[in-house]
C-alpha cells in the first residue's frame, strides 16, 4: 500500500513531521517535570490544609479537553492578549508551552501516587541519618523513580497523541507547527490520503508501544 | 539518570529549534482562505517568495476567511489575503487593513452528481439554487453548504439572497446541510450524500482529479459566480497590530503583485489540469483582453470605484495608478520624497 | 554527672492516646541505658523523641542541659529502627550514605565504612546489594550505617528482635564495644539482653517511666508493683 512505501522509503516529508512531533512533545513533557515533580513531593510529603481538594483537583485536570485549553492559551497568547508581547502563537513553543500545562496533572497525579506509596520508614531513615529535607525528597524520589518514569512516559503519550492544543495554537504550518495529528486532521483536507494514512500508523505505532511499555513497568516493577 | 533527562532535553531542544526555522528571518504570518492553501498554491507562492528575498519566512495559516479575518484582527497574523470583499471593505473600514490589492480570480460553480437529478445543469446560479430547493423540499435532493463563515460561504449566502432567500432560515430545513469545514471536506460530505454544493474551481478540480469524488460542474459561469482574491496588509498604526510585520506584508503584496507573482497564479495547475486554478488579475487588466470580465470583477469587488479607497492607503502610492493628473503630480512628488522609483509617464498614461 | 541527654516531662498524644506521660529519662555518657516494658508502653515512641523524629506535645530534651529542637537532636543523635530498611544499593553505599551527606570527606568515607562492617562481621559485604541479604545481615548493616556516623547518642529499637542467637551476639557485642564516650539508649524485650548490656534500666509502663535503676536491683528489689509483675511475666498493658 502506498502509505507503507512512504513509510520504507523514508520521505522526508514524513520524517520532519514526526521528529518535530517527537520534539515538541518531548520538550513539552521535560518542561513539565520541572515543577510537576516538586509539587508531587510536595504534595506526597508534606501535610497541609487542602491537601485533599488538591489532589483531587489535580486528578480531575488529567482529562481536560485539549480544545478547551488549546483555546484559553490563544487568547493568552494573542498578540492582542496579555502574553502577546512574546509572539508565541503559531511557534512550536506556544504548543511546547501548552502540553506541558496539558500533561502537569498526569504527571503530578501517578508521581504522587508513586511518592506516597514509598516506605515512609525510608524517610525517618535518611533522616535520622542527617539528611536535610531536600536531601529526604531526593531519596524519596530515588526511591520512586519507576513509578515518576511511568508518569512522564504517560505524560508524553499524551502530549505526542493530542490534538486540540497543537492545532489552536500551532496552525499547522509545514516545517514550523505541522506535527502528527494536525498533519494527519488538516491534512486529509488536501485529500493526500496515503500521507495521511501513513502518519497514522506512524502515531499509532509509537503511542501502541509506549502504552506497552508502560504496562510492562506498571506490572513488573523494578 | 537526572543527566540522560537533561541531556536528551537539550538535545531535543536543540534539534527542533533548528528545525523551527531560526527565527533570525523575520516572520510573516499570512491568515489566508482553504481553498487558496489546499490547492497547493501557497507552498509554490512561499517557495518562490522566499527564494526571492530569503530573509523572510512565511507562514500561511488556513482558516475559513471569517477566522482568517479575525485572527488579522486581532493582531495574531500580520496580513491577509482572502475572498469575500463585502468583509474585506469591513476590514479596511474599522481600520484594521491598508493596500488592498485585487491579485487573482476564478469562477465559483455549483457541482452536483452526475445524474444531476434536480436537474441544474446549465441554468443560472440563482435559478439553479431555486431549483434545488425546490427538489430538496420534495425530498429527492440535499444542499451541502461550507457554513463556516468562508468566503465561500458569503458568497453561497448573497446567491440565495438574489434569489430571496435567508440562508438562515433555509438551515433550519432538512435538505440543507452543514459541513461546518473547509472546502475539500464539504466536497467530499457532498460527495457522499450525492448532493449539491457550491465551490471554488481550484479546489474543485484538485479533488476530481485525486479521484475524491465523483461529483461533476453543472452550473459554471456568470457574473454571480465571480471569485475575487484580495490581499490586505495589516494596519501597522492599529493598536493591536504594533507588532505586526507591515514591511513583509508589503513585500508579499508587492512580489503578488508583480510580472512574477502574477505568473505564479498563471501558471499554476496549467500542466496538471489543463488550466490554471487561479487567474492572474492585474495580468488582465493590463492586457485589457476582456472588458466586460474587468467591469464584473470591478462591479463585485471594488468599493466606491477603486479597489482601495485613499483613506485606506498607507505608504503605498506606487501601488495604485487610477489616478487624475493632479494627483499623478503629487504621487510623484510624494514617491520622489519617500526614495521610491516615480513611475514614468508612458507607464501612467498607458493606465 | 551531668546527663548528656535528658527528656523533662515529654508527653505525647496520638489520636487521643497519651503514649507518654510527663516521662523523665536521663542517659549519660559511656553508659547503655534500656528501656524495657510491655508492647505499646511508649518504648518506639520515645526513642523516636530523643531521635528527633517526632515532636512531643510538651515538656523538652535537654542536651548537656540545654534545651533542643527536634533539628538539633538529628545532629546528636541517630536511631535502628526495628524494622530493616535498606536504601536500594550496596552495602558500601548504605553505610556510606549518612557520611556523604554528613560532609565528611572522600577520603575518609572508605576506612569508615570498612570498620564499621568489621564491628559488625560484615567484611568483605561492601558490594553486595542490601535488599538481597538476610534479616540478620540486613540488621548488621543498619547497625553497622548507625555506628559509621559516630554521634554521641546511638537508639536502638530493639536491636536483636527476631535474629537468631548468632546474630544477636554479634551486635550485642558491637553495641558493647562502641559504648565508649557515648550515650546508647536500647529499647528490648529480652530482659537477659537488658541485665547482660545495660548500665542503667528504665521501665516504661503506660507512658510513664515507673522504675530507673541499675540492673541489679532492678531485678532483686524493683521499687513499682508494675515492675515487679513485669518481671514475673505477669504484666498486661
Amino acid at each position: 500500500m502506498r502509505a507503507v512505501d512512504l513509510i520504507l522509503s523514508g520521505d522526508p516529508e514524513i520524517l520532519s513531521i514526526t521528529a518535530l512531533s517527537l520534539s515538541i512533545s518531548g520538550l513539552g513533557t521535560l518542561l513539565s517535570c520541572v515543577w510537576s515533580i516538586p509539587i508531587s513531593a510536595g504534595l506526597a510529603l508534606r501535610n497541609f490544609r487542602g491537601k485533599r481538594i488538591t489532589k483531587s483537583l489535580f486528578n480531575a485536570l488529567i482529562g481536560i479537553p485539549t480544545v478547551a485549553l488549546g483555546l484559553f492559551l490563544y487568547l493568552l497568547l494573542s498578540r492582542s492578549g496579555p502574553l502577546g508581547y512574546f509572539q508565541l502563537l503559531y511557534t512550536p513553543w506556544a504548543i511546547m508551552i501548552g502540553q506541558s500545562i496539558l500533561v502537569t496533572p498526569i504527571v503530578v497525579s501517578f508521581s504522587t501516587s508513586a511518592l506516597e506509596s514509598v516506605d515512609p520508614d525510608l524517610r525517618s531513615l535518611a533522616r535520622t541519618l542527617g539528611a536535610s529535607d531536600l536531601q529526604t525528597y531526593e531519596v524519596i524520589i530515588k526511591e520512586g523513580i519507576w513509578g515518576v518514569t511511568l508518569a512522564v512516559i504517560a505524560a508524553f503519550n499524551r502530549a505526542f497523541a493530542e490534538l486540540g492544543v497543537a492545532m489552536m495554537l500551532g496552525g499547522n504550518i509545514r516545517n514550523v507547527t505541522r506535527v502528527l495529528t494536525t498533519a494527519i486532521a488538516l491534512e486529509t483536507s488536501r485529500g493526500d490520503i496515503a500521507l495521511s494514512v501513513a502518519l497514522t500508523l506512524i502515531l499509532l505505532a509509537i503511542t501502541m508501544s509506549l502504552s506497552v511499555v508502560v504496562n510492562l513497568i506498571r506490572r513488573s516493577g523494578p | 539518570m537526572l543527566i540522560v533527562l537533561v541531556v536528551g532535553g537539550v538535545a531535543l531542544g536543540i534539534y527542533g529549534y533548528s528545525i523551527s526555522g531560526a527565527p533570525s528571518r523575520a516572520r510573516l504570518i499570512v491568515s489566508t482562505t482553504t481553498s487558496l492553501y489546499e490547492t497547493g498554491f501557497l507552498d509554490e507562492l512561499k517557495s518562490k517568495l522566499e527564494s526571492r528575498y530569503p530573509a523572510m519566512n512565511v507562514s500561511f495559516i488556513s482558516q475559513g476567511t471569517g477566522l482568517a479575518i479575525q485572527t488579522a484582527m486581532r493582531g495574531d497574523a500580520d496580513m491577509i489575503l482572502v475572498h469575500d470583499p463585502a468583509r474585506e471593505y469591513q476590514f479596511l473600514k474599522g481600520g484594521y487593513g491598508v493596500n488592498r490589492k485585487i491579485v487573482a480570480y476564478n469562477f465559483f460553480v455549483i457541482v452536483g452528481p452526475p445524474e444531476d437529478p434536480a436537474g441544474i445543469r446549465g441554468m443560472s446560479s440563482v435559478d439553479a439554487l431555486k431549483q434545488i430547493r425546490s427538489a430538496g423540499l420534495e425530498g429527492n435532493v440535499v444542499w451541502v453548504s461550507r457554513g463556516d463563515d468562508s468566503g465561500t460561504h458569503s458568497k453561497e449566502k448573497s446567491l440565495w439572497k438574489v434569489g430571496r432567500f435567508d440562508s438562515a432560515q433555509l438551515r433550519k430545513e432538512a435538505w440543507y446541510l452543514e459541513a461546518g469545514s473547509g472546502m475539500t471536506a464539504t466536497l467530499k460530505l457532498a460527495n457522499e450524500k450525492c448532493g449539491y454544493t457550491l465551490t471554488d474551481i481550484g479546489t474543485y478540480l484538485l479533488n476530481f482529479n485525486n479521484h475524491n469524488i465523483e461529483l461533476v460542474k453543472l452550473v459554471e459561469s456568470g457574473k454571480n459566480l465571480l471569485n475575487v482574491y484580495s490581499v490586505i496588509a495589516g494596519n501597522p498604526k492599529n493598536p493591536n497590530m504594533t507588532k505586526a510585520n507591515f514591511e513583509g506584508s508589503m513585500q508579499l503584496i508587492r512580489y503578488i503583485v508583480s510580472d512574477e507573482g502574477q505568473g505564479l497564479f498563471e501558471n499554476f495547475g496549467v500542466s496538471k489540469y489543463g488550466e490554471s486554478l487561479f487567474k492572474p488579475y492585474i495580468n488582465l487588466v493590463k492586457s485589457q483582453s476582456d472588458p466586460e470580465l474587468i467591469r464584473w470583477i470591478q462591479d463585485s469587488a471594488f468599493f466606491g470605484g477603486s479597489e482601495c479607497p485613499q483613506e485606506f492607503r498607507y505608504q503605498a502610492a506606487d501601488l495604485y495608478s487610477t489616478q487624475g493628473p493632479t494627483s499623478i503630480l503629487l504621487t510623484c512628488l510624494l514617491t520622489g520624497i519617500e526614495g521610491r522609483k516615480a513611475p514614468t509617464w508612458i507607464q501612467l498614461l498607458k493606465e | 554527672m551531668m546527663p548528656h541527654i535528658e527528656t523533662v516531662d515529654i508527653t505525647k498524644e496520638y489520636d487521643g492516646l497519651r503514649a507518654l506521660d510527663h516521662v523523665r529519662v536521663r542517659a549519660e555518657l559511656g553508659q547503655v541505658t534500656s528501656i524495657v516494658g510491655v508492647n505499646g508502653a511508649g518504648k518506639t515512641t520515645l526513642l523516636r523523641i530523643l531521635a528527633g523524629l517526632d515532636t512531643p506535645n510538651s515538656g523538652k530534651v535537654l542536651v548537656q542541659g540545654h534545651g533542643v529542637t527536634p533539628d538539633q537532636l538529628r545532629v546528636h543523635s541517630t536511631m535502628v529502627f526495628p524494622r530493616n530498611v535498606m536504601f536500594g544499593t550496596s552495602v558500601y553505599e548504605n553505610v556510606a550514605y549518612g557520611l556523604r551527606i554528613n560532609r565528611n570527606s572522600n577520603h575518609d568515607i572508605p576506612a569508615k565504612v570498612t570498620s564499621a562492617l568489621a564491628l559488625v562481621n560484615l567484611d568483605g559485604f561492601e558490594k553486595r546489594k542490601a535488599r538481597k541479604l538476610s534479616s540478620g545481615e540486613q540488621r548488621r548493616v543498619a547497625i553497622a550505617r548507625a555506628l559509621a556516623l559516630e554521634r554521641d547518642v546511638m537508639l536502638f529499637d530493639e536491636p536483636t528482635a527476631n535474629l537468631d542467637p548468632a546474630n544477636a551476639m554479634i551486635i550485642e557485642r558491637a553495641i558493647k564495644g562502641s559504648v565508649r564516650s557515648r550515650a546508647i539508649l536500647l529499647s528490648t524485650h529480652n530482659l537477659s539482653q537488658a541485665r547482660r548490656l545495660s548500665d542503667r534500666m528504665i521501665h516504661l509502663y503506660r507512658g510513664r517511666a515507673v522504675e530507673e535503676a541499675e540492673p541489679s536491683s532492678f531485678f532483686s528489689n524493683p521499687s513499682s508493683e508494675a515492675t515487679k509483675l513485669f518481671i514475673d511475666g505477669e504484666l498486661q498493658y
